[in-house]
């Protein structure tokens, strides 16, 4: 089986409405894939659709990691099988400090009975705070709750280095962190870039993808991948915007139901 | 192993480990139902002195005459049928010193609920009550040789009726409520304890209340007497395993705190979903003493409980910190009473209450200070946690302050656990009980830091056991 997150011809809704139509795109093992595209045209839905939120409903289609269903699977094993999705807008967990909140999600990986280390655990997660300038003093405050928007990036990006996922969905992690925020995150991205992960970057800005250099560049409009190209189609992206790819694509359009 | 699994380990009490009776064999039972005859039993049995069981004569008569408070109060009550509970059940052994002497099967209803190892752990005493009578009774020989007693109330009437006489019945009056009347008839058990002036127990003393027999009721009355600048921390526990019929658990408990002294009383529960707990606690406070309620009520069919203090000298100082769990099924109506009676008293109340599927929680409190005194403080703060769209809460907040020269200040909210915030930590790959048990846990956190380490391990564990069943 191919180490892929693989996703064929998904159609999803929300509240009744169609907003994933029919969508494809391969993430192998390995690659970092950058998809950017208008507010709205369903990006964040695609995400929360990977990692199962019930309020979006699948209408047609698969999605599959390194060939298990994904779509078969509840959120929370979507999670413990190696999917995780760095949230644009990570919610608050009152009162559960971020060290209860990670070592919580660590032992639920664990087999029943195995009791997770603390020592070694802290040890671990110091180090990855360290890396991504996350005060010490943070472990003991509640999961985002009166986190500055660039705070709740960082802690994202902490999660996912404490869980190692196979694949990781990071949506506009970007938006809302400073320059040397960004070049800290980035960098905290890159050093768990490795050749048995794949990650997925969503994002509205190149600057980004300065620092998380993508294999590979998606464009997504109207629920549907319309172009994909090397990294240098972010640069033309940000020169350009988006109207030219729209173009493109319409012709392309007609020219097949012509 | 690391030290939190040691300590869970140590103290762990759950309803699991609690569901399980040994097979009836008493030497003394009072028979089903309630009349003049059953408290003659009772006080024959502990060969009480006149005046007990005139007492107790007394307190059946107030009983008997007072309506069922249903006016307020759960209509749930009128399911209690007096007349088929059992009031009295006793091995008739007198509680002994060592587990050794304890008879095998009670031993081991202990042993399994882990008693005596938590006793070489970290307690300074222990009390262990099976039904109607302690079967053990225990107290560091250092603490006693400063003059502490603690004793179960049988033999503290007994024995030392000159300290507690004086205080049997004044704090909370036979009459105060029909819960306190019924217990006054017929209390066996619980425990007497009476610190010196000026000593100061470093170690909680415990008991522990277990009920074993089917349509059972457990009256147990404690008294803990605090002299003069002495301090004292006294746990307890409870559980019953789950019967098909209602079990009663009514208790009467009066603390008094002399000038200066500190009690703080903890109390975690876990009552099978068939008990009824209705139990008076009330506390009178003298000059700048200290009483602290910390509660927590998990458990139970229906639990009516509101700790007060009784503040009477000046300075004094109340608080009840509350926690309450109502599962499915279950109504926790807590809360507390404050009644400042002297100048420069304050109380402080803090009460998270969390309502589970059709469980129902209610808040009861009432803060009274009177328009005579000068520089009252109080403080009530009380939260509801929702879990489910059809789980119940209900504030009644009580407050009369009259005369403008005290300082009060009341909070209240209701929150629900969001469904995005449940989904953000199954995307960390918690599953549904485990996100819910870590959400509760987060909503009572900061109140079960109030807790001894022991207890706030145990704490979390009940919280997780009832998540994971009303999940499952
Ligand atoms: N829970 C929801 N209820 C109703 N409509 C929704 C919901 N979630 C998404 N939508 C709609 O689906 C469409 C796609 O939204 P989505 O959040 O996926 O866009 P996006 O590409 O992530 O946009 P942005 O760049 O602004 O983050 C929008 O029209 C949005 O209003
Ligand atoms: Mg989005």
């Amino acid at each position: 089986m191919s180490q892929v997150l693989s996703i064929k011809n998904l159609k999803a809704s929300v509240a009744g409405q169609e907003i994933l139509k029919g969508l494809n795109l391969e993430v192998p093992q390995g690659e970092v894939h950058a998809i950017m595209g208008p507010n709205g045209s369903g990006k964040s839905t695609l995400a929360k659709v990977l990692a199962g939120h019930e309020d979006y409903e699948v209408i047609s289609g698969e999605a599959s990691m390194d060939g298990e269903d994904l779509l078969a699977m509840e959120i929370d094993e979507r999670s413990r099988a190696g999917f995780f999705l760095a949230f644009q807008y990570p919610h608050e967990i009152p009162g559960v400090s971020i060290a209860n909140f990670i070592r919580a999600a660590r032992q639920a990986r664990l087999g029943k009975g195995d009791e997770l280390d603390a020592v070694a655990f802290y040890k671990e997660m110091y180090g990855k705070m360290d890396e991504l300038k996350i005060d010490r003093s943070f472990t003991g405050r509640s999961v985002n709750e009166g986190f500055s928007g660039g705070e709740k990036k960082r802690l994202e990006i902490l999660q996912m280095m404490m869980l190692e996922p196979k694949y990781a969905v990071l949506d506009e992690t970007d938006s809302g962190l400073d320059i040397d925020a960004l070049k800290i995150v980035a960098a905290g991205v890159n050093a768990m870039r490795s050749p048995q992960r794949g990650f997925l970057v969503i994002t509205h800005y190149q600057r980004l993808l300065d620092y998380i250099v993508p294999d590979v560049v998606h464009v997504l409009y109207k629920g549907k991948i319309i172009k994909t190209g090397g990294k240098d189609l972010a640069l033309e992206l940000e020169e350009k915007g988006y109207d030219w790819v729209i173009q493109e694509f319409a012709d392309k359009e007609v020219a097949v139901e012509a | 192993m690391n030290q939190d699994t040691a300590t869970a380990e140590a103290v762990n009490i759950n309803q699991d480990v609690g569901d399980f009776s040994f097979p009836e064999d008493y030497a003394y039972d009072a028979g089903t139902g309630l009349s003049e005859k059953t408290v003659e039993y009772i006080s024959g049995v502990k060969k009480e002195e006149k005046w007990i069981l005139d007492f107790r004569k007394k307190a059946l008569k107030i009983f008997e005459g007072k309506p069922l408070p249903t006016h307020w109060a759960s209509k749930d009550l009128e399911n209690i049928i007096f007349n088929d509970i059992r009031y009295y059940l006793a091995k008739g052994q007198q509680p002994t010193r060592s587990w050794d002497e304890v008879p095998d099967d009670v031993k081991e209803t202990f042993e399994r609920l882990g008693i005596p190892e938590k006793e070489r752990k970290f307690l300074a005493g222990v009390e262990a009550q099976f039904d109607s009578e302690a079967a053990y009774s225990n107290v560091k020989v250092e603490l006693e040789k400063e003059g502490v007693i603690f004793v179960n109330s049988t033999e503290g009437l007994r024995e030392h009726p000159e300290i507690f006489r004086k205080w049997f019945g004044k704090v909370i009056p036979t009459g105060d409520n029909k819960y306190s009347a019924l217990n006054s008839a017929v209390f066996s058990g619980g425990s007497f304890i009476y610190v010196p002036p000026g000593v100061k127990v470093k170690h909680p003393l415990q008991a522990y209340f277990r009920i074993n027999a089917e349509n059972f009721g457990q009256f147990e009355r404690t008294l803990i007497i605090v002299d003069e600048g002495a301090e004292v921390t006294y746990m307890e526990g409870c559980t019953a395993p789950k019967f098909e019929t209602a079990t009663l658990h009514s208790a009467v408990v009066e603390l008094v705190a002399m000038p200066n002294a500190k009690i703080q009383y903890i109390t975690v529960q876990n009552w099978s979903a068939n008990v009824f707990n209705l139990v008076t606690k009330r506390a009178v406070a003298y000059e700048n003493a200290e009483v602290r309620w910390i509660d927590c009520n998990i458990g139970s069919r229906l639990t009516m409980k509101y700790p007060g203090v009784v503040l009477k000298g000046r300075k004094a100082r109340g608080e009840v910190i509350s926690i309450a769990l109502a599962n499915d099924g279950q109504h926790q109506d807590t809360g507390a009473k404050m009644i400042h009676a002297a100048d420069e008293t304050t109380s402080n109340v803090i009460s998270k209450s969390i309502s589970v599927g059709t469980g129902r929680s209610t808040y009861r409190g009432m803060v009274h200070i009177p328009k005579h005194l000068k520089g009252c403080r109080n403080n009530t703060e009380c939260d509801a946690l929702l879990i489910n769209a059809n789980s119940r809460t209900d504030t009644y907040p009580a407050i009369t302050v009259k005369g403008n020269q005290h300082v009060t200040q009341h909070e209240a909210s209701v929150s629900q656990v969001s469904e995005e915030q449940i989904f953000y930590m199954k995307q960390r790959g918690l599953n549904e009980a485990e996100a819910m048990s870590l959400s509760v846990n987060g909503f009572v956190n900061d109140l079960v830091r109030e807790f001894p380490m022991e207890y706030s391990v145990e704490l979390k564990r009940l919280i997780d056991l009832e998540m994971e069943n009303s999940v499952g």
